[in-house]
């Protein structure tokens, strides 16, 4: 069985490096690919929109109902994952962890349910807890700010450099999820609670579709920007490079939440009683 | 373009891809994903595609090797096959 698995992999990995040699040369000026839609973006993005970055302009202006549904499918791929890990039953076995912390005593509860999580005196711990974990905290305590400052940089600047709406709101779920590894899941929920982060990526998906909408209401085509110049007070081509800044914004609510929500559903396997 | 880095780049890809098939620690697989995410970003910023390496930076080598060692922390280290 190993051999045919083999010997298929070959064959079909000769043929696809066999059909790569078809492809025009790198960065050939002549392929199909470069004479005709390349050319257009290169000379009008920027007439058009007013963006210097032509990949920010093509992604979130020309070919916008594309990431529209990208925004969507991430957020589906949260909902999935929700639906199929969400685990709201509550064991009777169920027990926590408490350690004592003058002492280092650690006692387990049974039916702990409505034992309070930290007391001066009593802290409670993770399964997976391991002493001397102060380094590991402060160090990341100092650095998810900065993490923070910088994805919103990276949504906000997304006309000018590389990033925007989905690269800012990933670095901006995952300094999160630094801080949900460092500190623990309790920890990161009273931050930035379960209904938090899904309301936070539902309102993104609907800034997207509303940006939409509105210029619909306005008189033209579904997410054509230019005519949203009416409420921007401007004029159509900078209303496209606002309009494209608000998108951006979504994109990057939505995708933040839906890391968010995805880590806390994978590491505590939908119960949200202790994380990694 | 320097293709002395490409080519090592593209054999560390290669070398990175093996070890992922082959090795039976999946923690140890899902950090190699990591490194393999990394090894295409550098590609894609080598080739100017630099909005295109930058998501693969932060959702290939970042966020997705945190939930692939998440779940593998909740299931199984130790591969069957």
């Amino acid at each position: 069985m190993k051999i045919i698995g083999i010997i298929t992999i070959l064959l079909s990995g000769s043929i696809m490096i066999y059909s790569t040699l078809d492809f025009p040369e790198w960065g050939d000026p002549l392929s199909p690919a470069n004479t005709h839609l390349s050319v257009y973006y290169i000379e009008n993005s920027m007439p058009d929109t007013s963006v210097p970055n032509i990949v920010t302009a093509i992604l979130a202006d020309y070919r916008s109902y594309d990431t529209m549904f990208e925004t969507t499918v991430i957020f589906a791929a949260g909902l999935a994952c929700f639906l199929l890990l969400r685990n709201f039953r509550k064991k009777k076995k169920e027990y926590s962890l408490y350690r004592h912390i003058p002492t280092g005593v650690t006692l387990k509860i049974k039916n702990s349910a409505d034992l309070a999580d930290d007391t001066k005196l009593f802290q409670r711990i993770d399964s997976t807890w391991v002493p001397f974990d102060l380094v590991t905290r402060t160090a990341s305590g100092l650095i998810v700010p900065f993490i923070q400052i910088f994805a919103l940089y990276v949504i906000a600047h997304g006309h000018h450099s590389p990033g925007g709406g989905f690269q800012g709101g990933v670095i901006f779920g995952a300094a999160f999820i630094l801080f949900a590894i460092s500190y623990s899941l309790r920890e990161s929920l009273k931050i930035i609670s379960e209904k938090t982060a899904v309301i936070l990526s539902c309102v993104g998906v609907m800034i997207y579709a509303g940006t939409g909408l509105l210029c619909l209401l306005f008189g033209s085509n579904f997410l054509n920007y230019g005519s949203l110049a009416q409420i921007l007070f401007t004029d159509p081509v900078s209303a496209r490079s606002l309009a494209i800044l608000f998108v951006e914004i979504g994109v990057g609510l939505a995708v933040a939440g839906v890391m968010i929500w995805l880590y806390y559903n994978i590491s505590s396997s939908g119960k949200y009683n202790q994380g990694l | 373009m320097i293709w002395q880095i490409d080519v090592i780049i593209l054999v560390m890809v290669i070398i990175i891809a093996i070890g992922v098939i082959s090795i039976k620690n999946l923690l140890s697989v899902g950090i190699l994903f990591g490194a393999y995410s990394f090894m295409m970003c550098l590609l894609w910023a080598i080739m100017g595609a630099v909005d295109v390496a930058f998501t693969e930076a932060s959702v290939g080598a970042g966020v997705s090797t945190v939930f692939l060692i998440a779940a593998i922390f909740r299931t199984s280290r130790g591969s069957k096959d």
